[in-house]
């Protein structure tokens, strides 16, 4: 076992997301653009998961396939179980009773998913008020806690205010608020801090901690590392549409295994760094997601491939009940044994 | 006003923002001002008058007299010795009334609609919008002229008439915009949310294209007042011994030579309403215009 101390949650309890084997596929003009294959991941009450990539890694369509939000030509393909139910395929009334009550979503722009023209009250109660969950008194209340759970000054005189009189920071807790008002086991961030600045998103961060600390699972997307290192448990890091590697923060952090994690890594800048020292980029750019090659997509790029790695797709594994798993057929170090190779 | 610097910044909506915006210009003032003077005067108007609209004045030595303040016959008597100040602001009553409640119908037709066939979009959207082109295609002069001889003429046909005629346009605009809002991403967080479809179009898409819906009813009134018109010219329209604007237009015209004011007091009020509804309309679409809200 490879589980980092921190790591919450009891490995034997039931996750309370099962992503199996999920695909998500675009019919476009030019072809079937694969956005997404065969990702599978398991998210428990209590933890945090990262899923790390770069701009069209999919990362964004993986989170929007598993709550039925692909656009119309978007197709999903495997399978996603929350608790007992699937959500692929399920129709509209069916994944309307998760959506906001099951699991919610954060988005990334806090600046435009608040409708601007309701003041913050509507957006807080109308979840709970439409499903009738709750009386417009009781909304209310639960508005002015769930304001006050994520630091809002003065709550009772922002619920009369509009999205464009708050600040970006404000929105974004106002946008998390909303995302608890119906009682999630599950909440989908789409890179949330993305959009702000440094000091409100080490804010975000601490909030999105202390959601997971009260027991929902938090599935938290990004591109920005140090998010990772700060809140997430565990870290799945996607390549073009792939997850490539898998691992404890800490483990992942201290030792990638896979080439392009420790690209990443690599391309962080530190403030121990001498100055004058380069940006180091990863050469190359990531495959269009309509060309898929047989091998290793990362093959081109990859300092270390061989003939084995662009005639051949590694598969992602890992030890047997380990939470470690990577996708290469030359994986770096050996904390972990490859069963196989 | 107070110095606005001085002034501590206000809680403020987006529609009381495009208020003050409204107020700070003067055309549309003027014009909103000018509309409520004659929609008071069509209202109370008639009751000003010892007259009534039916009534022939027979003590006069003709028939058409000139307007004079003597008589009590302000704007003149017609050909027929019907006092025609009481006629133009019953007249003018039916007119707005008409170019109301048809703009209502037109509105509430054409929002829901184009806001539905916007929003669900693919192939929905395509029937409905197919079925406002077939629409469309059909003339719509030769539509009304159809209905009111079948269904025979009444006050209600005209306007259910005229308005269904009118949707067209506003279901095209609306479903325009309901097109573009459904990308924006608060209308995926209320989905994400699980709102059903209905309730997101008409919370999160119907408020959002209201500021255009307003500005194009403003400018339908007109057309509305002016088919009108031109359906009682035809005599398709308002009966006697009710009139309107475009009747009234219609009748002096025919005496324009011998009692020239019978043409031009009805063609002053129904310009006076056309222009002013026209520049009110502007000036709503300039408060209204998100890129110019400071």
């Amino acid at each position: 076992m490879t589980r980092s101390p921190s790591q919450p949650g009891s490995p034997d309890a039931a996750p309370l997301l099962q992503v199996r084997d999920l695909g998500v596929a675009f019919a476009t003009p030019h072809g079937t653009v694969q956005a997404v294959a065969s990702v599978s991941l398991d998210l428990r009450a209590g933890e945090c998961l990262a899923v790390v990539g770069e701009s069209g890694s999919g990362k964004t369509q993986l989170l929007l396939a598993c709550l039925g939000l692909l656009a119309a030509n978007g197709r999903a393909s495997g399978s996603v179980r929350f608790g007992d139910r699937e959500l692929l395929g399920a129709s509209e009334e069916q994944l309307n009773t998760v959506r906001g009550t099951g699991i919610a979503l954060l988005s990334q722009d806090p600046l435009s998913s608040l409708t601007p023209h309701l003041r913050i009250e509507t957006l807080l109660t109308e979840g709970l008020l439409d499903r009738r969950l709750a009386t417009r008194d009781e909304a209310r209340q639960r508005a002015l806690r769930a304001l006050e759970d994520v630091g809002m000054p003065d709550p009772a005189a922002r619920l009369r205010q509009y999205p464009h009189e708050l600040s970006g920071g404000m929105r974004q807790r106002v946008a998390l608020a909303a995302a608890m008002m119906c009682g999630p086991r599950l909440l989908f961030a789409d890179e949330p801090t993305t959009a702000l600045d440094v000091s409100v998103q080490a804010r975000v961060l601490e909030l999105l901690a202390g959601v997971r600390d009260r027991g929902l699972g938090v599935l938290i997307i990004t591109h920005d590392l140090g998010v990772v290192a700060g809140l997430a448990d565990r870290v799945a890091v996607m390549y073009a549409g792939r997850v490539v590697e898998t691992a404890a923060t800490a483990q992942l952090f201290k030792a990638p295994r896979h080439p392009y994690t420790a690209a990443l890594l690599a391309a962080v800048p530190r403030l121990d760094d001498d100055a004058q020292s380069r940006l180091v980029g990863i050469p190359g750019d990531p495959p269009l997601a309509s060309v898929r090659t047989a091998g290793c997509d990362f093959a081109p790029r990859c300092n270390y491939a061989t003939a084995t790695c662009l005639a051949s797709r590694p598969e992602l594994r890992g030890p047997q009940g380990g939470t470690a798993a990577v996708a290469c057929h030359r994986p770096l170090g050996a904390p972990v044994p490859v069963e196989e190779a | 006003m107070a110095d606005p610097a001085l002034a501590p910044a206000p809680v403020q909506g987006l529609w009381s923002d495009a208020w003050q915006r409204l107020r700070r210009s003067r055309a549309a003032v003027v014009a909103a001002s000018l509309l409520l003077l004659v929609i008071v005067l069509a209202i109370a108007g008639p009751w000003l008058s010892q007259y009534t609209v039916e009534q022939v004045d027979w003590s006069q030595a003709t028939l058409a007299t000139s307007p004079s303040l003597a008589n009590g016959h302000w704007f003149g008597t017609d050909a027929n010795g019907r006092d025609l100040f009481v006629r133009v602001w019953i007249g003018t009553r039916m007119s707005l009334l008409v170019a109301l409640l048809a703009t209502l119908v037109s509105v509430v037709i054409g929002v829901a609609w184009g806001a539905t066939a916007g929003y669900l979009g693919g192939r929905v959207d395509d029937w409905m919008m197919r079925f406002v082109d077939v629409l469309y295609a059909l003339p719509y002069m030769f539509f009304v002229i159809i209905l009111t001889v079948v269904f025979g003429r009444s006050l209600v046909l005209i306007f259910l008439a005229i308005g269904a005629v009118g949707w067209l346009t506003m279901a095209r605009i609306v479903r325009g915009q309901a097109l573009a809002l459904r990308q924006r991403e608060f209308v995926e967080a209320a989905i994400a949310l699980g709102l059903p479809p209905a309730t997101i179009i008409a919370r999160h898409i119907v408020p959002n294209v209201l500021g255009t819906v307003i500005v194009y009813a403003t400018l339908t009134v007109p057309q509305v007042i002016l088919f009108e018109s031109f359906l009682s010219f035809l005599g398709l329209g308002v009966q006697e011994p009710l009139t309107s604007l475009g009747r009234l237009v219609a009748e002096g015209a025919l005496e324009m030579e011998s009692s020239p004011w019978l043409l031009l007091v009805p063609s002053a009020v129904l310009a006076t309403v056309l222009l002013c509804l026209n520049f009110l309309g502007d000036g709503l679409r300039d408060a209204l215009d998100p890129r110019q809200r400071t």
